[in-house]
């Protein structure tokens, strides 16, 4: 057993835990955040996409241990109360998501990518996502969400 | 998907890593992680042991040293690719960065785990050897020794690492011509189907290719005829001289080959514009 | 006045996408139980085997195992094998399947075992450490070798040909001897791999000594399963509910009864335990239906100016080693629409199904359909290139007028309503296609190393499965109606139970606008509840683009009789006749004297308390409705893909896509959208990227998302989209279905463009999926034969 501890939305969360306890079965197993979803095991699709000290990483390619004293950010953080995260508001008002199981980690990975780059192109926006796979939406909604997102979001900041 | 049990330790310098490793049947550094994770959750791989050197800080970092420039090994591809030093002296490194895995395996991969995993088909071993870099390596007893880039890569998945030894640190010499990394590959997400680095030297140029053998290579026959004066278009039909790509579900090597070709003409044209 | 707008046809934001936006999904793995155990399977290293032992010893002593079962542990759990509802034939030959396959092994995939542990990990680690002892077979996964028969997969069906089928000798069949112009064409169309993001998933419980058990289950088809699964397993269905969660998109492959389902209520009957089962990327490879994997000879008979006379199709389609729920009946959804848009004298389709090596096959979305307009579109610009018309002026000289003489199609069903030409020409004006054939032109006549491609395809489809009294005659064992339940509660609130399943698609967004516009609410008032047998009791689930056209129109049909039953109230109440009353502005309304008015939710109130209903009339305001239409409904569009090949690489890039689809009236646009942009990037992923690989030995060597190719936002292109609307005459609402358009549609638009971008270098052909290699090759081959012509 490996002895973590992991600021989770804000929460220390101690735990002992097998050292091949993968990060994303950490949050839903052990946690219960179970937001985070599972769909490749090789580290392709990015279903379980979460924030390591802000920055998108894949949580099933990370061992709970390897997060030991950081900052892991879930989807379960993003809206404030009712109100949603301008990037959630966005995915809704463009129909960015269909059966939703990407849905957690696109917005994750829109998170970080917004951070680094806060006007994309649309091109830009769809090389961000090239370790998300969808297979609803075609991915034209979601890219649409994304840079309407990023309008809302630079507009909030003026 | 889940890794086989191992026991995990976490290496508080390179000193105390090489000691863990050297502990150890059959133990493994773990750094980003993403190349060793996926082969140990489908059970390809089962070390006995994971030493984490991640949390060593000093093995973090970009500055310049005289005419090189010096990269620990630790260093994400992420701040590789973003790096403003390596955009101004080695633009390659930093091109051929934001090219490697998706944002997520950029976030977390680092520069010496992918060089020293020594895929054939990983992007940054190739420009290393087509930019004449030197690998700085330590091992037991603080011993240190530096590698030339074209003596490191032994075979498939082989480099010249020790069981007990580190890769700690990447020299990379300051670039002041043309060059291009031009990636082939089906999906944006994609490892190379075929790449070519090339770096302008002199009024001619080096050139390495991507997953065209066991190792990243040089394209030697390439290089020569350039070297005698031929034309980008005539030294590429070289390209796949002494190289032996493997046929997969993404392309057979007699099509590697000839696409080493087109995509080597294209990388001349760009670095010796 | 209660103001009422009219949400059908608005593109209503989703009710469904709070909980899926904040991680509050549902989803069977976010399911978990007080006691539950782990099932992990045992699919050995071998594809065609016969077993020799299994040693579960080691396993039964690891650390948290509970047990391990074989086939032969479980002989009792079973008391028939997996449902097959499709034997389209009467002399259909169907093989066995157990959930664990007893003496031998036939794909790589096929479970002999199972484990059940106390935590995932330890399920994990306990299969991993079963040993099977197997003698290998020789393997076959070629049609043509498989329908030798040298290698028998059932050596009690003595076969692997189980199936043949035809619906042929429509028109005038000498054509095909005599026409002007005979095209004999060869088109091979690989397996695909569905990958739904969310894999498959259950979780099983219940009751023993009550016999009642549940099965929460990643399904898109929990009324059905409830049938398959009491018959697999003989929980009679008054004690089986079955629960369909948010389900993480299905594309068909989740339209299905699989072994591990009945293993997980088997055990969980032998157990007393709750038993949950999470299927990993690698099983899903191997063990959920794969779709597609057909071979076609075709033959099409034409004058040499573009007037198709007659269409000829034989295929051999791939089974798989086993029968799934539909396997044998997916070619023959194709069967209908083998004519295309296009009025064709003659036609001939006849199938065999193989029994190969490899995951069964079964319905991937548009099943049938997408394989039968790949061909069809293939062969038009095929016969186009022969007799050097533009293809765009064949498609337009032969498409069906829009009569309905021309509907009653010589494939034997009637198409409801059509007006191709229309949406051809909108296609083909969004898309600039002269002024596209002009850069065309100047890129060849320059040499460009990047060419210029252009690719059509129009389309038909057929959906809303389906009239009950038609699939009984084609011999599938279910009907095909859907049902509805619309209670007003006193609050004003609106329950709907709908038999539909949606995981995805939006049912409760788009089946609240009907109910908000026919009761005077809004969408926010109705409350649609879906996905489980013991809720929404009456339904026949979500597949084959049924949802609108079958299971909206049976929640009008439910809300037709909740008016009916709230009109005579409101007479009661008003003291008028019942034909004094008008519906305007949300409320029957008294005509002359507006202002004496009663709202659904009033009468919603009045019918609960009952203290003064109409004499003889049953309390409460509800009304639930059996659907079962007439027909099908007949979809169709153009779509127009343009792309640019680099010669020298073989590789494309997609430039622009144009989709131009009917689908009849539009419940909600935006939701309508997103299916079709969905629907185009999984075929153009069928076109470019995807295919599954099957080694020498059998073995998958497309076994991840690494190796198996399925698109990013970086491949799939912008599409550019509009509509014509032909109403559907099949149902009162004038829906049509467009789940499955998008796949139908594309992959022949892109492979049309990539071949016509080299067709002047002479490449006639290319296989799906034109990868740069296939590009390449086929230039190369063109040159080879150029150069010796």
């Amino acid at each position: 057993m490996t002895n973590v501890s992991v600021t989770v939305n804000g929460q220390v969360r101690e735990a002992d835990v097998e050292p091949r306890t993968l990060l994303v079965y950490f949050l839903r197993e052990h946690l219960g955040l179970t937001g985070t979803n599972v769909g490749c095991d090789t580290s392709t699709c990015g279903s379980c996409t979460v924030l390591v000290d802000g920055e998108s990483v894949k949580s099933c390619t990370m061992l709970t241990a390897q997060a030991d004293g950081r900052e892991v950010s879930t989807i379960e953080s993003m809206a404030d109360g009712d109100t949603l995260h301008p990037i959630q508001d966005a995915f809704h008002r463009n129909h960015g998501l269909q059966c939703g199981y990407c849905t957690p980690g696109m917005v994750m990975a829109a998170a970080s990518y917004l951070k680094e780059n806060p006007a994309p192109t649309e091109e830009e926006v769809r090389e961000a996502l090239e370790g998300n796979l969808c297979r609803c939406t075609g991915y034209q909604n979601i890219v649409k969400s994304i840079l309407d997102a990023a309008g809302s979001m630079s507009g909030a900041r003026t | 998907m889940i890794p086989a049990s191992f026991e995990y330790a976490r290496a508080e310098s390179v000193d105390h890593a090489i000691e863990l490793l050297g502990g150890a049947d059959d133990a493994k550094i773990l750094a980003g992680g993403h190349s060793l994770l996926p082969l140990m959750k489908t059970r390809l791989a089962q070390p006995s042991m994971l030493v984490d050197i991640t949390r060593i800080g000093d093995l973090s970092y970009i500055r310049e040293d005289d005419d090189q420039i010096a990269i620990g090994a630790l260093t994400r591809h992420h701040d590789v690719a973003n790096s403003e030093l390596l955009q101004q002296a080695v633009p390659i490194v930093a091109d051929t960065a934001e090219q490697i895995g998706d944002p997520q395996v950029r976030h977390v991969g680092t520069i010496g785990g992918s060089i020293a995993h020594a895929d054939p088909a990983g992007d940054m071993g190739t420009v290393m050897l087509a930019l004449g870099a030197s690998f700085v390596v330590r091992g037991a007893a603080g011993a240190s020794r530096t590698v030339a880039a074209g003596d490191f890569f032994k075979g498939l998945f082989h480099a010249d690492l020790a069981a007990n030894e580190v890769l700690t640190e990447i020299r990379v010499p300051k670039t002041t011509g043309g060059w291009s990394y031009l990636k082939f590959h089906r999906r944006a997400i994609d490892w190379a189907m075929v790449g070519v680095a090339a770096v302008q030297r002199n009024g001619s140029a080096t050139v390495a290719l991507t997953n065209m053998g066991e190792t990243p290579i040089r394209a030697a026959g390439v290089e020569e005829a350039l070297a005698d004066g031929a034309d980008p278009a005539t030294a590429s039909q070289r390209a796949d001289e002494g190289t032996t790509p493997p046929s997969d579900a993404f392309g057979s090597a007699e099509y590697r080959k000839e696409v080493s070709k087109v995509l080597v003409r294209r990388a001349l044209e760009e670095a010796l514009a | 006045m209660v103001a009422t707008e009219n949400y059908v046809g608005s593109p209503v934001l989703r009710k469904e996408d709070a909980k899926l936006l904040t991680g509050q999904a549902t989803y069977v793995d976010n399911q978990t139980m007080a006691g539950m155990a782990w099932m992990s399977l045992v699919r050995p290293p071998h594809v065609h085997a016969t077993i020799d032992s299994i040693d579960t010893s080691a396993a039964a002593s690891m650390p948290g195992v509970v047990a391990v079962y074989t086939a032969a542990d479980l002989e009792d759990a079973f008391p028939s094998s997996l449902p097959m509802v499709w034997p389209i034939t009467e002399d259909i030959k169907i093989p066995t399947h157990w959930p664990l396959t007893k003496d031998k092994i036939r794909f790589a995939g096929d479970a002999v075992a199972v484990v059940l542990a106390e935590t995932r990990e330890q399920a994990e680690d306990a299969a991993e450490a079963v040993t099977v002892s197997a003698t290998d077979l020789p393997v076959v996964n070629d049609l043509e070798e498989a329908a030798k028969d040298e290698v028998v997969l059932h050596e009690d069906l003595g076969t692997n040909v189980v199936v043949h089928w035809s619906h042929g000798g429509g028109g005038d069949q000498s054509v095909f001897d005599s026409a002007p112009v005979i095209l004999q064409e060869r088109y091979a169309q690989p397996r695909l791999i569905p990958n739904a993001i969310e894999t498959r998933g259950c979780l099983a419980y219940g009751i023993p000594a009550a016999g009642e058990f549940t099965l929460v289950t990643a399904s898109q088809i929990p009324h059905i399963a409830r049938v398959g699964l009491s018959i697999a397993t003989g929980i009679p269905q008054s004690k089986l509910r079955i629960i369909a969660p948010d389900v993480g998109g299905g594309f068909g492959s989740k339209l299905n009864v699989y072994a591990e389902e009945a293993l997980a209520l088997a055990i969980a009957r032998k157990t007393g335990r709750p038993v949950k089962w999470i299927e990993t990327r690698q099983e899903n490879y191997l063990a959920t239906i794969h779709g597609r994997g057909v071979l076609h000879d075709c033959t099409l008979a034409g004058t040499d100016d573009g007037d198709i006379l007659g269409m000829k199709f034989v295929e051999l389609a791939d089974m798989g080693a086993y029968f799934q729920l539909l396997t044998p009946g997916i070619p023959e959804l194709g069967a209908w629409v083998y004519m295309g848009p296009y009025d064709t004298k003659a036609y001939w389709y006849e199938f065999r199904g193989i029994m190969t090596n490899a995951t069964p096959t079964d319905a991937y979305r548009g099943a049938g359909r997408p394989e039968a307009t790949f061909v069809i579109e293939r062969l038009v610009d095929a016969y186009a290139r022969k007799i050097g018309m533009d293809p765009a002026e064949v498609r337009r000289k032969n498409f069906l007028p829009p009569s309905e003489e021309a509907f009653g199609s010589i494939m034997g069903l009637s198409i409801d309503s059509a007006n191709y030409e229309p949406t051809f020409d909108k296609a083909l004006e969004l898309a600039e296609y002269d002024q596209l054939r002009k850069e065309q032109q100047a890129r060849r006549d320059r040499g460009d190393v990047k060419q210029l491609g252009i690719g059509l395809s129009s389309y038909i489809e057929m959906c809303g499965l389906a009239p009950s009294e038609i699939l009984g005659a084609l011999r599938y064992v279910a009907g095909g109606w859907d049902a509805a339940e619309v209670e007003c509660r006193p609050d004003g609130k609106v329950v709907v139970r709908t038999g539909t399943s949606p995981h995805g698609q939006g049912h409760e967004t788009s089946w609240s606008q009907i109910v908000a516009d026919g009761l005077g609410v809004t969408p926010d008032d109705v409350e649609v509840l879906h996905g489980d047998t013991s809720v929404s009791r009456l339904g026949m689930d979500t597949y084959g683009s049924r949802s609108a056209s079958v299971g909206a129109e049976a929640v009008a049909r439910a809300l037709e009789k909740v008016r009916d039953k709230a009109r005579t109230i409101a007479a009661h109440e008003l003291e008028v006749s019942e034909d004094d009353l008008e519906w305007a502005d949300g409320a029957f309304r008294v005509s002359g004297a507006p202002d004496k008015a009663r709202t659904i939710p009033e009468l919603a109130a009045s019918a609960w308390h009952a203290h003064s209903l109409p004499k003889d009339m049953e309390p409460m305001l509800e009304g639930t409705a059996v659907w079962d239409p007439p027909n099908f409904t007949w979809p169709g569009g153009t779509h127009v893909c343009v792309v640019e090949v680099d010669t020298e690489t073989g590789k494309t890039d997609i430039l622009k896509y144009v989709a131009v689809d009917d689908c009849g009236n539009v419940i909600n646009p935006m939701i309508v959208e997103g299916q079709v942009h969905g629907g185009v990037a999984q075929g153009v992923a069928e076109a470019l990227y995807e295919e599954a690989i099957y080694d020498e030995s059998g073995n998958l060597t497309t076994s991840s998302m690494t190796q198996y190719l399925v698109p990013t936002a970086v491949e799939i292109p912008p599409i550019t989209q509009d509509r014509t609307v032909t109403p559907s005459t099949t149902n009162s609402l004038g829906v049509k279905g467009i789940g499955e358009a998008g796949t139908i549609a594309s992959p022949p638009a892109v492979v049309n463009a990539v071949i016509d971008a080299v067709s002047h270098l002479g490449v006639k052909h290319i296989d799906k999926p034109a990868s740069p290699e296939r590009v390449w090759r086929a230039i190369q081959d063109a040159k080879t034969e150029g150069g010796a012509a």
